[in-house]
């Protein structure tokens, strides 16, 4: 424990650049309308043919904000960019537009070695994202001297405090990765992106490769990793039950876009996206007898070669209207429910700093709970938990048939209730710290 | 569905009293090696499905879940095979068989899933034809009628515009596509018992509740019984009634899955319950199970489970647990299973050294 708090100051004391104040405010990682397109090579049979699938769309204008000491979780289908957007925000993978704000400096295009210190990955596959020729002792002590972590005469002492750090033994140090089994392979990855002393972690899909028995360690070692160190994780995943396990909150991507980011609970209770409530009814229960959803998708989701007009959600939408074809929709922010729900459980699942992530909300600029839809505002009233619908005032709240009828969706007029969602935003949101 | 439900219960309740529809007894798997002991994978293993049940198997990576499958497929890689024990199915020794025979209950009577459908499709072959290629041979159908039923069944798993789609190739479609492509093979000559190994492992989570959705249907439908091998324990849960746990190739504990999830009585099934996040329950602590299982080349004597078991005693050790019974229909094969209902979940670990 003494060991871990001397790692946080240590870290803290080599970037004497940021004020506190900006610690309050400023994410710890902002990405602003990051766009990734990759052009493919034009053959001769592409101009016979007249192919216009040239340019793959893996990003199309992310925002997103990591804030300090959290977990942000971002979740999305295989093929909606959540890799592309980690791979960009770690620098191996430069965005074709956008900006990267670290503690509100502009990241360079090309990071030098201390930019790159800061953003450390953790990658899906620890079979294959560990060098099985370099000891785990060598691999951490590159890693120390490149960066001048510690002295010299330290680096083996440093290197024992980190492995211990992620659940290790000294003797690993002159094991190599193929000695090891998957869980350990992971901590051994993750003791060398911790060995940096960075302040954002960003983990692809590390635990999916592992099986459940040893996923639940990893899991805590995460947990663990942001309470005494308080780095600030960016967990891509694509299971959700693990997902509300361990993150404060979470961005849904699909098809190169976020379209909804909540408070972790917020989300699962109240999801505002159609997509989002999708994923959510698809999550195979412990509970549950049989495979039934209230909202199950068809089809699957479309190229990212040739994305739909209007909202990129709506060809397998249920509630798509005529507008959704034609209006893309951008995050806006929506009510907020959690607050408001007499007895509900409110608070953040893990044992992370549920008072620091309200007081974040309190002072950042961005609503707490935004989503991508022209529908929002109608979602929110039928509990993807099939609770009972929650009390609102708003009456367009309270037409559960209207959702459940797909006859009687493309009827609603749009106008009367869309207005109603920034209101009631506020008024809730208000509400929130006092419950 | 409750209706459905009911079904299969209707299905499998008559014929139960008669024989079981697959019955796999002591089967051991192996690599033989001239002048040292075998390599047993999967150890004395027996279960039984009946007809239109759904069976499912869980177990870890290396805990021998798949190759069972293959054996009853016949399908086991090359080097490994089947050391001891019999598989019946509908009385009939498979391993007795002559390959011929075997073919041909292959489609018909007995058909698989595999997990990576990219792997499991001839990439240059279309794949209407890969599906109407069963029913040609087992069913002596026309090539024109064969091709019919290619496109019926690709419709009745819900691939839309299933006539074009059948002249397309498997690297033009999607994973969930392909997955169903799959599914319509295997279950194009209505076989009586469709084996699925982690069909739905490559899928995103939507899709997977597409596949799953639709095997349940069809089985319904047909009243095809399913052997389910995965390692997600929620996909047991929604897709199968009855369970069988393994552990370094040895069932550890079988049952109702209703009643296993409920009580488990196998410090490894409620230690893989207790390590898996339940999206209905958030705020549980997940307990891991310390360590990792053992080789199966030096798996060491006693409980193979023992080593990593908090309840483990000196006894664990010395011989392999018998199956125990702990209630109707269920056993487990742990000699403190008496005791373990009543323990605490995340009581203190005690690993043995």
């Amino acid at each position: 424990m003494s060991a871990s708090t001397n790692a946080t100051d240590g870290a803290t004391a080599t970037h004497p650049a940021h004020p506190a104040t900006n610690l309050q405010n400023a994410p710890v990682l902002r990405a602003g309308d990051v766009t990734k397109r990759y052009q493919l090579p034009v053959t001769v049979i592409d101009r016979m043919r007249r192919s216009a699938r040239t340019a793959l769309t893996a990003l199309d204008g992310v925002d997103l904000e990591l804030r300090r000491g959290e977990v942000l979780a971002l979740v999305g289908e295989s093929g909606s960019g959540k890799s592309t957007l980690a791979k960009i925000l770690v620098g191996s993978v430069t965005a074709t537009t956008g900006t990267l704000d670290a503690d509100g400096e502009r990241v360079p295009l090309h990071r030098d070695k201390d930019a790159s210190r800061r953003i450390q990955m953790v990658f899906q596959d620890p079979y294959s994202s560990l060098n099985p020729r370099i000891s785990v002792g060598s691999m951490l002590r590159e890693l120390l001297v490149l960066h001048h972590i510690v002295p010299r005469a330290e680096v083996r002492a440093e290197s024992i405090r980190i492995l211990n750090l992620v659940g290790l033994e000294e003797d690993a140090l002159d094991a190599y990765p193929s000695q090891f089994s998957g869980g350990q392979r992971q901590r051994i990855a993750i003791a060398r992106a911790i060995a940096v002393r960075p302040d954002v972690l960003i983990a692809d899909e590390p635990v999916s490769a592992l099986d459940v028995s040893v996923q639940a360690t990893i899991l805590e070692l995460f947990a663990r990793l942001q309470r005494e160190l308080g780095l600030s994780i960016l967990f891509v995943a694509h299971n959700l039950a693990v997902v509300q396990h361990l993150s404060q909150r979470v961005a849904v991507m699909y098809l190169g876009r976020i379209v909804e980011v909540a408070d972790t609970d917020e989300l699962f209770r109240n999801p505002r996206h159609p997509y989002t409530r999708a994923l959510i009814d698809s999550i195979p229960r412990m509970g549950a007898e049989s495979v039934t959803a209230r909202l199950a998708l068809q089809g699957d989701p479309p190229s990212p070669f040739d994305i739909p007009t209007g909202c990129r959600f709506h060809p397998r939408c249920p509630y798509a209207v005529d507008a959704c074809r034609t209006t893309d929709p951008a995050l806006t922010p929506v009510p907020l429910v959690l607050g408001t729900r007499p007895g509900g459980p409110s608070t953040v699942p893990t044992s992370a700093p549920g008072t620091d992530t309200t007081a974040a909300q309190a002072t950042a600029p961005q609503a707490p709970h935004v989503a991508a839809c022209i529908r929002s505002a109608e979602l929110g009233d039928v509990d993807p938990l099939h609770e009972p619908a929650i009390e609102a005032d708003d009456p367009a709240l309270t037409r559960p048939d209207v959702l459940l009828d797909p006859e009687r969706v493309v009827e609603t007029d749009l106008s009367e209730v869309a207005p109603a969602a920034p209101a009631a935003s506020a008024a809730h949101h208000q509400e929130e710290p006092s419950a | 569905m409750p209706s459905t439900s009911t079904d299969t219960s209707v299905h499998s309740e008559g014929p139960r009293m008669t024989a079981p529809l697959l019955e796999v007894e002591a089967l051991t798997i192996g690599i033989r090696r001239r002048g040292r002991d075998d390599v047993r994978i999967v150890e004395d293993l027996s279960f039984a499905i009946q007809p239109g049940e759904r069976f499912g198997i869980v177990g870890e990576s290396g805990s021998g879940k798949s190759l069972t499958l293959r054996a009853i497929a016949g399908l086991l890689p090359k080097g490994v095979e089947v050391l001891s024990g019999t598989i019946r199915y509908r009385g009939d020794d498979l391993g007795g068989m002559s390959a011929a025979a075997r073919r041909k209950l292959m489609g018909p009577q007995i058909a698989m899933v595999f997990q990576e459908p990219m792997t499991a499709l001839n990439p240059v072959v279309r794949v209407g034809e890969q599906i109407a290629e069963g029913p040609r041979r087992h069913l002596g159908l026309s090539r024109a009628a064969a091709a019919d039923l290619a496109v019926e069944m690709m419709r009745r798993t819900g691939i839309p515009d299933p006539a074009r789609r059948a002249r397309a190739y498997p690297h033009e479609l999607s994973g969930g596509l392909r997955q169903r492509i799959m599914i319509a093979m295997a279950l194009s000559c209505s076989p009586r018992l469709l084996l699925c190994d982690e069909p739905t492992t490559a899928l995103d989570v939507t899709v997977q509740h597409q596949v799953l959705q639709l095997v349940e249907e069809l089985c319904d439908e047909t009243g095809t019984a399913l052997a389910f091998v995965t390692h997600d324990l929620a996909v047991v849960n929604q897709t199968c009634t009855e369970l069988a746990v393994m552990y370094s190739g040895h069932r550890v504990e079988a049952g109702p899955v209703k009643d296993v999830f409920r009580d488990p009585r196998h410090p490894y099934t409620r230690g893989l319950l207790e390590s898996a996040p339940d999206f209905d329950d958030p705020d549980r602590v997940l307990v891991p199970i310390p360590g990792f299982p053992p080789n199966v080349a030096q798996r060491p004597d006693g409980c193979p489970f023992a080593p990593r078991c908090r309840f483990a005693i000196e006894a664990c050790t010395t011989a392999m647990p018998a199956q125990e019974d702990v209630g109707p229909g269920r056993t487990a094969a742990c000699i403190r299973t008496h005791e373990i209902g009543s323990a605490a979940p995340g009581e203190p670990v005690e690993v043995l050294a």
